[in-house]
């Protein structure tokens, strides 16, 4: 339903556009039952031609493996036992969402239906798909993941593949596209003056940085939320709640609770990973002291109250 | 008697399998099976009770924001918190954003598609239906995506994205929203009310909220809403998939004032109190271990044989013992407005639509309301500490109709939570007594042509319901 909100052009107009054609569509297609059959059969007879399997929703072995809790509704057969039989076939293979690349939210607390990715199992690799499958086109299943997924990550994905613009070096380890994974959520994140002075928020609804206090990890996790917009304008932290790395493998079973940051003596655990520990929080704390009034007294209020005042606008 | 198996059922949110057994040309049984488990229930056993509020939402990927306002609801009464006035507000534009949005959707991409179809060729309605809704291409489909999507930026103003926002708190929303971003919200719904006008109803939205009977609405024949009644009386729909006319709302939009419409029941031409207490969850034709419980009681344990009599991962839901439709009509109808009272007793497939156009025209007049009313200075979050202890409901009305959620909280982690979606209630299985859902009981009587592997007659009725499967087996 993300993927609904593509805009300019619409979805239907893009990929059509693109000479992308729906095979079939669960949520937009004409046909449904025997006729949704019939296309399936004649995709695995090798009589119509599968250029790009889209999956989405993690694929369930459960109950012992049988993937009996999901059941493709009106073949008798799981779906695990579907994406096996027709991942091969596809010339190129798409997990659309946390869920289909990881696992994802379904495999939360205990993961009661044993949920796994189509081709990891968390951050393991090997999950529905072993881990040494490549489609016909050589490349791995590619995990355009995210919960949800950014409209454009998906149509971009689809229109790179089709035009035979993605190899497997515009993957990233977790066979992301790197031109979403390239960027941190931190990246262009409106709180980053906030973040400069460590000055930060105790309550959501509070303008300061979500980091030290309200689990944000948006300077660990991959993606360009706020670079582009969600729904024209909106990310996660432009609404005032943390990042919760929604398109890391893992990220649904936080350590503490997805709004709390676990510390360890009051420090936070989990600082940038790329910069020394101890450098950090000598930073850290040298910038807290700096910190100018109009950062803290707006960090800790939930509307601007203090005004930024250029040098060269101040009136003589 | 023949026997049908009609799946993959598309255009329905989710997995869905019907099994049809006809004769003589009618339905003679039907059952209803959702034929994926997950187990949210089960995962948030133990959990941190916020934590509700973020994998909740991700239950479903179109009904998102309605989990997360039952999720909120259920985490404030349990702490006896509540949203400030201007967080409630703020709130209830997200939903109610998400309603109009998945009621429109539904008309344009899930239901009216099926008129397109060449089995209808040589209606006299036929060719406007294929240029309009044909299956991708329909010109009212680009139109809808292109104005819902831009109707969403309200929820990228207020709610940072949608689907799975987590701006909706127990105690008010996380962002408080500027002047600026008020006159932006004002904006998107002028533009979104020429959408509805020019194309969906070709007339004044008031003018639709004014019609009071049956015959109004038969004389409603602009725009798409008049080419579906046009359709529906030459093919019949509204004797078509007949509900259990027993309608239940929870009533939609809390404010501290109380909720926008009625929370009741309507049965037999009498609208009466909700009795929350009489809500029991059957699972003895479900895939389900355990027995019949209110949701407070209820557990969630799969039945890993798949054994019989079980046949669907659904619970079934009565309320004093029956089955209750939920829904945008079913609101409509509660809530006393004239039209859908008329339109209560007829309770099939046109009725079903006639309601859901309805509350597309009204919400859209309340989503204005609303916007008017956001006071940039006001406060939007309030305060909610996690009890250590305690039980709530959060009881919201989701598009597709009346969604509950119920924490039972100890040693401050969840002890049981439980979900009776709005799909639970319309598409569940058969209970102990054999009573079937009211899907089951509407397709009764459906005609079967010659040759049909998936008839027309049950895809009208099915999606005129506006399943949700995905949130139903949660």
């Amino acid at each position: 339903m993300s993927l609904l909100c593509a805009e300019d052009p619409n979805v239907l107009e893009l990929l059509d556009d693109a000479g992308i054609e729906l095979l079939w569509h669960p949520a937009i297609s004409e046909a449904t039952g025997a006729e949704a059959n019939a296309t399936l059969e004649s995709v695995l007879s090798g009589e119509a031609p599968l250029d790009i399997l889209c999956v989405e929703g993690s694929i369930v072995t459960g109950p012992n493996g049988t993937g009996r809790f999901h059941i493709l509704s009106g073949t008798g057969r799981p779906m695990l036992d579907w994406c096996r039989a027709l991942a091969p076939l596809a010339r190129h293979v798409v997990a659309v969402g946390t869920c289909a690349a990881f696992g994802g939210v379904t495999a939360a607390g205990g993961n009661p239906s044993g949920a796994v990715g189509l081709q990891f199992d968390g951050s393991q690799a090997g999950g529905a798909l072993a881990s040494a499958f490549r489609s016909r086109s050589g490349l791995p299943v590619v995990n355009v993941a995210g919960c949800p997924t950014h409209p454009g990550w998906v149509t971009e994905t689809l229109l790179l593949l089709a035009g035979g613009a993605l190899d497997a070096g515009a993957l990233d380890a977790f066979n992301r596209p790197r031109f979403y994974t390239d960027h941190l959520v931190h990246h262009a994140c409106p709180k980053n003056e906030y973040y400069e002075y460590k000055a930060s928020a105790r309550q959501l609804s509070e303008l300061g940085c979500l980091m030290e206090h309200l689990g944000c990890i948006g300077t660990q996790a991959v993606g360009d939320c706020n670079i582009r917009p969600w729904n024209g304008g909106g990310s996660c932290t432009r609404g005032g709640y943390p990042c919760i790395a929604c398109t890391s493998p893992d990220f649904e079973d936080p350590q503490l609770t997805f709004t709390e940051t676990p510390k360890v003596a009051g420090i936070p655990v989990g600082l940038p990973t790329d910069m020394p520990k101890a450098w950090f929080m000598a930073l850290a704390s040298l910038s807290k002291a700096a910190t100018p009034e109009r950062i803290n007294r707006n960090a800790h209020s939930d509307r601007i109250e203090v005004a930024p005042k250029p040098k060269r606008e101040r009136s003589t | 008697m023949t026997e049908l198996i009609v799946g993959p059922f598309n255009r329905v949110e989710g997995d869905l399998e019907v099994r049809l057994q006809a004769s003589d040309g009618t339905v003679a049984a039907a059952y209803a099976n959702s034929p994926l488990f997950r187990g949210f229930e089960v995962m948030l056993k133990g959990a941190d009770p916020r934590d509700a509020l973020t994998l909740t939402p991700r239950i479903c990927g179109i009904c998102s924001i309605s989990q997360s306002a039952a999720a909120a609801l259920a985490l404030a009464d349990a702490a006896g918190a509540e949203m400030t006035e201007q967080g409630a507000l703020a709130a209830a534009i997200l939903h109610g954003v998400e309603n109009l949005a998945d009621h429109v959707t539904h008309f344009n991409l899930f239901f009216m598609p099926d008129f397109a179809r060449q089995a209808y060729k040589g209606r006299v309605w036929h060719s406007d239906m294929v240029e309009r809704f044909t299956a991708a291409k329909g010109a009212s489909q680009h139109a809808a995506l292109e104005a819902r999507a831009r109707l969403f930026h309200i929820a990228g103003i207020l709610g940072g994205k949608w689907p799975h926002t987590l701006a909706i708190q127990p105690a008010g929303v996380t962002r408080t929203p500027d002047a600026a971003d008020r006159v932006r919200i004002v904006s998107i719904l002028r533009s979104f009310r020429r959408h509805l006008e020019t194309r969906l109803f070709g007339g004044r939205l008031e003018e639709f909220t004014a019609l009071e009977s049956v015959s109004d609405l038969a004389c409603w024949t602009q725009g798409d809403a008049g080419l579906f009644l046009t359709a529906s009386a030459d093919l019949g729909l509204a004797d078509m998939g007949w509900g259990p006319r027993r309608y239940l709302s929870y009533g939609a939009y809390p404010f501290a004032t109380g909720r926008k419409t009625r929370a009741g029941v309507w049965a037999d031409g009498e609208i009466s109190d909700l009795k929350t207490g009489e809500i029991v969850e059957h699972v003895s034709q479900s895939w389900m271990l355990g027995g019949a419980a209110h949701p407070f009681d209820g557990a969630t344990r799969p039945d890993e044989e798949m054994g019989e009599p079980g046949y669907s991962w659904c619970k079934a839901p009565r309320l004093g013992g029956r089955t209750c439709e939920v829904g945008a009509l079913a609101r409509q109808v509660v809530d006393g407005h004239r039209l859908a009272l008329a339109l209560a007793d007829e309770g099939g497939v046109r009725a079903r639509i006639a309601g859901r156009l309805l509350e597309i025209a009204r919400t859209q007049i309340w989503l204005e309301d609303w916007a008017q009313a956001l006071d940039p200075g006001g406060r939007f979050m309030g305060e909610f500490d996690v009890p250590k202890t305690g039980r709530g409901a959060g009881l919201v009305e989701a598009a597709r109709g009346a969604l509950g959620h119920w924490v039972v909280i100890e040693g401050g982690r969840i002890a049981n939570y439980q979900i009776v979606a709005p799909t639970t209630w319309n598409f569940s299985p058969r209970d102990a007594d054999g009573q079937p859902g009211p899907l089951e009981a509407a397709l009764v009587g459906a005609p079967v042509a010659d040759g049909e592997t998936a008839p027309l007659s049950v895809q009208h009725i099915v999606r005129s319901f506006d399943p949700c499967m995905v949130c139903t087996v949660h």
